[in-house]
């Protein structure tokens, strides 16, 4: 673990050594409702991040804004120094910053290796006119055909991937969008609730993945209501209740802040910070 | 009997039926593939018909020239109708396809712009510079209860020829990385987004390919006849969309063959309660109702097709359509 | 109306009561190919049919006449001496063929109405010449052609009027619709059979069975609710139970149109049911059908008491609950299936009555819920997808648009005018004018 990530003190907001992304007044309102109302925070690059906070707090919106398929009402972020405010989701992505989804987008109907493959980037076959050409796009389609089974042999899919994504299981959907995601060869992963719904025994290969990502020089952002994931692999926390961020820090020291207790007390009585497993939901 | 038969048999091969298999594999790729509910085919069968007819007849222009004038009003109209509805939710391209239709056939059948369109009586006499290209000897071809003319074999040969390139053509978009993006749209837009591609693009293209398809389909439809502005109505649209589900609806072949069945049934059911209306066999129908009969029996396919077997004939029932 | 085809015989025309068909025998001309092949070899001949739509002795432009027989299917509108003609692309076998002619009575003035049927069958039968007489009421050509009342009346001011009254009957047909869309996400093409049982059922109680109005509107309303309940019993439920998609319901809901209108085209046959001829009102200097008057002021009744009943009542607000998010008031223990239900009855409920009064409007034909459904459709996209107030104003919008469009466009393209605007509000404002702004790719 690196010895210093934030400059100066734990606070919410407060500055990193070596920011990726960086967001300041993103706000989104839903009719009278102020979903996310985020004034300042930054996300450190190479680290994995954790955005935690009770339900409603408005995390998965603010993964809306930042990645564009949402619009925010005000706001600026930059994405390594690129402003992102107004930017299409597509191109967000192609910049390298590549997310998941809180309810797994597989693309049921197509296979495990189409799903893969579709996940590479500048194929000319994607072109309508290349397309009819093969000879035009083949050797594209072999690199990404073994860039693709590479992967899913890391992610213990290969056996699968004939099969129709429908087929698979609902862990090894959230392994597939991950796989998925890596085709894109982003610099920063955005996980939305990556354990929901995913059976034990595949919760340790998880983990090992997401550590993976770090190690190959990812940074890695993801949501999450698993406190004892969060404690495991997280090097930085951030805490959102209400639409703000309420507090941040390194893991063992932002779970025993007073600020986190209440905005987890308040939103759920029944909330045990790490012993439980929360309610899924935002 | 024999007439009957032959008559039906004889819709296997009809221009007409190589027509409507088209304007389906138009709406193949539309909604088989990249899942978008167009409900105007009808607009753009339109377009080719009015494209093709007016540019000979009103403008002068060749064969060629004119069935490029039908591609580019093809092509804007695909722009005209997917720019203020692709990026909305799937029901509104439903909407709106199905409005335009109705819209272009109201403004080619009104009175005001007889000069151009005909009006309400349509346009013939524009395909002399078709068959002018009709390299097969003049005469009378009969097989068995069939009589054709050269320029009914020529329309039937070029029909098919047209469509079986169009089915080739999409076979091979289908099997290609741009088919691979087109139905992942199909599946779930927002995670091909999430992957970088340009979701919108990508149905516009869609819209405009399927459209020109549904060009040539009009194009095909009216050479060996003539443009009736009250053929483009909602009911041509809904037939090919039974047509498509028909023969399966994520399947390419699905098209030609759905469109066999379809008209070939179609007619059969026809001739028979007309024969037997005539001949006294049918009393409780009159001819008159014997119209409304064939409509039903599309109105009760459509309906069990879709229910029971939503893939259709050929399709592959994992590869279901079909989203929620 | 040219022709571009020559014409060997000579043609004269028919003059009958107020319409007439007449049929004369064309040229040899080469027409390009009938796509049935002809089985028999016969000589390939064009004849043309016509005829002229007069009005005490004016020809009346714009009338739409559709033609159907072998080989021949036509739509034609008449010209401004009131004359329409169609080639007929067929061999001398088709002279035993039946052509049908039917009247689009839609298009004819308002003020007239046809009596009887608006089909006639021509049978060609080796003769030349065929004809077929209909009539118009009320035929007054004493008073409106010297006397001119009408031409004192401001225009505006009349399309103003037609234009809320046939907004507000379009309301309540598409409040139905956006009810059941809001509750089930159904988006029903069976939706304009319901307003042509309403509009029928009244004609058969009413001019059939002989029964008073009031007693028939209420009769026909109560059959509209009882096939709205049946088919929701019969068709959606069942299909919402086998949690088939809603893409695919909305195909079945498009088949399920064709088998009823067609099989109302069997029973009623293609023609038009007059329900209306009576006395006029006067009001602000504009003569309007009484029973237009009382339907309008009756919408508006039943539009304050639905809104009353939305707002104020539990199952009123049941219903919003669930229109806004079924999952979530299913969670708070409402009983969705049971909220569908009454949805189904209230939306039918509305929908008759919308029946009803597009039947005393514009009289009751087979495809009478066919040709507005497109615009209740509009109405209810305009207003935005799924809220009541929304299909309402939608409804307005579009009764307005459609009459007013009148003024300055061909009436012929009335209908494509609010469709236009559909889709140029839809650019503008994809939520609709009263929609809720949501999350758009």
């Amino acid at each position: 673990m690196p010895s210093q990530i934030a400059i100066g003190a734990a606070v919410p907001g407060c500055a990193k050594v070596d920011p990726i992304l960086i967001a300041d007044n993103v706000r989104r309102q839903f009719g009278g409702n102020v979903a996310v109302d985020v004034e300042h925070v930054e996300i450190p690059r190479g680290l994995i991040t954790a955005l935690i906070g009770p339900n409603g707090a408005g995390k998965t919106t603010f993964f809306n804004l930042l990645t564009g398929f949402d619009q925010p009402n005000s706001g600026d972020w930059t994405f390594d120094g690129v402003k992102l405010a107004g930017v299409p989701a597509f191109k967000v992505a192609r910049m390298g910053m590549v997310r998941t989804f809180q309810l797994t987008k597989s693309l049921n109907m197509i296979t495990v290796m189409e799903n893969m493959r579709l996940g590479a980037q500048k194929q000319p076959g994607e072109s309508l006119l290349r397309a009819l050409i093969k000879p035009l796009w083949k050797r594209n389609e072999d690199a990404i055909t073994a860039r693709a089974a590479e992967l899913l042999t890391r992610f213990k899919l290969d056996a699968k991937s004939d099969d129709f994504a429908a087929s698979l299981s609902g862990g090894q959907r959230k392994l597939l969008e991950m796989a998925r995601a890596l085709m894109t060869q982003p610099r920063l992963v955005m996980l939305d609730e990556p354990m929901a719904g995913v059976n034990p025994a595949l919760t340790q290969s998880l983990l090992e993945h997401i550590r993976g990502l770090k190690n190959e020089g990812m940074t890695v952002l993801f949501v999450e209501h698993d406190m004892h994931m969060v404690r495991n692999i997280s090097d930085w926390v951030i805490v959102m209740a209400e639409g703000k961020i309420v507090a941040e820090g390194p893991p063992n020291e932002v779970m025993k802040n007073p600020a986190v207790i209440d905005a987890y007390l308040g939103a759920h009585h029944d909330s045990d910070l790490g012993t439980e497993k929360q309610a899924k939901g935002n | 009997m024999d007439l009957i038969l032959g008559n039906a048999i004889s819709w296997l091969f009809q221009p007409i039926t190589a027509a409507y298999a088209l304007a389906a594999i138009g709406i193949a790729l539309h909604f088989g593939f990249t899942g978008l509910l167009n409900f105007g085919q009808a607009v753009f069968m339109a377009v080719g018909a009015y494209g093709f007819s007016i540019s000979v007849k009103f403008f002068g222009l060749g064969f060629w020239p004119a069935v490029g004038v039908a591609v580019i009003a093809s092509i804007a109209m695909a722009f005209l109708l997917g720019i203020p509805t692709l990026r909305l939710r799937s029901d509104y391209l439903a909407i709106v396809t199905i409005a335009a239709a109705e819209v272009f056939r109201f403004i080619v059948s009104t009175t005001s712009a007889q000069p151009v369109t005909g009006g309400p009586q349509g346009l013939n006499q524009y395909s002399e510079g078709f068959y002018a290209m009709n390299p097969i000897p003049v005469g009378h071809y009969k097989f068995w209860v069939w009589d054709f003319k050269q320029d009914d074999l020529f329309a039937i040969a070029v029909s098919w020829l047209v469509v079986t390139f169009f089915a080739v053509l999409l076979a091979i978009l289908i099997r290609s990385p741009w088919g691979r993006v087109i139905k992942g749209i199909r599946e779930d837009e927002d995670a091909v987004r999430s992957l970088g591609k340009n979701v919108y693009s990508y149905k516009m293209q869609s819209l405009v390919v399927g459209g020109l398809m549904g060009t040539f389909a009009g194009i095909l439809f009216v050479l060996p006849t003539s443009v009736q502005p009250g053929n483009y109505g909602t009911t041509l649209t809904f037939y090919i969309w039974t047509i498509l589900l028909l023969g399966g609806a994520s399947t390419v072949i699905g098209s030609i063959v759905g469109a066999m069945i379809f008209w070939s049934l179609l007619s059969l059911t026809g001739d028979l309660l007309s024969t037997g209306v005539d001949n006294g066999t049918i009393t409780f129908l009159t001819q008159n109702q014997v119209g409304a009969i064939r409509f039903m029996l599309v109105g009760v396919a459509l309906m069990l097709l879709v229910i029971f077997r939503p893939q259709g004939i050929f399709g592959n029932k994992k590869e279901l359509y079909f989203n929620a | 109306m040219n022709q571009s085809i020559p014409r060997s015989v000579g043609r004269k025309w028919l003059g009958i009561v107020a319409l007439l068909f007449a049929f004369l025998i064309g040229g040899s001309t080469a027409f390009a190919a009938t796509p049935t092949p002809s089985p028999t070899g016969d000589v390939a001949t064009t004849f043309i049919l016509g005829g002229k739509i007069t009005d005490c002795g004016v020809g009346i432009p714009g009338i739409k006449i559709s033609v159907t027989g072998p080989g021949t299917t036509a739509n034609l509108v008449t010209d401004k001496k009131g004359l329409w003609e169609v080639q007929t692309p067929t061999t001398t076998r088709y002279l035993k063929d039946k052509f049908t002619v039917t009247l689009d009575k839609t298009t004819l003035p308002k003020d007239r109405v046809l009596i009887g049927t608006s089909t006639r069958t021509v049978v060609f039968n080796m003769v030349n010449s065929a004809s077929a007489a209909f009539k118009l009421v009320p035929i007054d050509c004493g008073s409106t052609s010297p006397n001119q009342p009408k031409a004192a009346e401001n225009p505006i001011v009349v399309a103003l009027f037609n234009g809320i009254n046939f907004g507000l009957m379009l309301a309540m047909a598409a409040i139905g619709l956006s009810l059941i869309y809001g509750t089930t996400g159904l988006s029903n093409f069976a939706h304009g059979e319901m307003v042509t049982i309403g509009a029928l059922s009244t004609w058969v109680f009413n001019r059939v069975l002989g029964l008073d109005l009031i007693p028939a509107a209420l009769l026909a309303i109560l059959i509209v609710t009882a096939f709205g309940y049946a088919q929701d019993a019969f068709i959606w439920r069942p299909l919402r139970k086998k949690r088939i998609g809603l893409t695919q319901m909305m195909i079945v809901s498009i088949g399920l149109s064709m088998v009823v209108r067609y099989a109302l085209q069997m029973i009623f046959g293609g023609d038009t049911k007059v329900l209306t001829q009576g006395e006029t009102w006067s009001i602000l200097g504009i003569s309007m059908p009484a029973v237009n008057v009382i339907c309008s002021a009756l919408s508006v009744v039943v539009l304050v008491a639905y809104s009353l009943f939305l707002t104020k009542t539990r199952i009123g607000k049941a219903t919003r609950a669930v229109s806004d998010n079924p999952s979530l008031a299913a969670s708070t223990g409402i009983d969705v299936e049971r909220i569908i239900r009454i949805v189904w009855i209230i939306a039918a409920v509305l929908t008759g009555i919308a029946g009803v009064f597009i039947g005393l409007y514009e009289q009751a034909a087979w495809d009478t819920g066919f040709w507005n459904l497109l615009l209740i459709f509009a109405a209810v996209t305009l207003g935005g997808l799924g809220t009541s107030a929304g299909a309402a104003v939608g409804a307005m919008i579009i009764g307005l648009l459609v009459e007013l469009s009148t003024l300055v466009i061909p009436p012929d393209l009335k209908v494509a005018a609010a469709l236009v605007v559909m889709i140029l509000v839809l650019l503008v404002k994809p939520e609709g004018v009263l929609g809720k702004k949501q999350r758009i790719g």
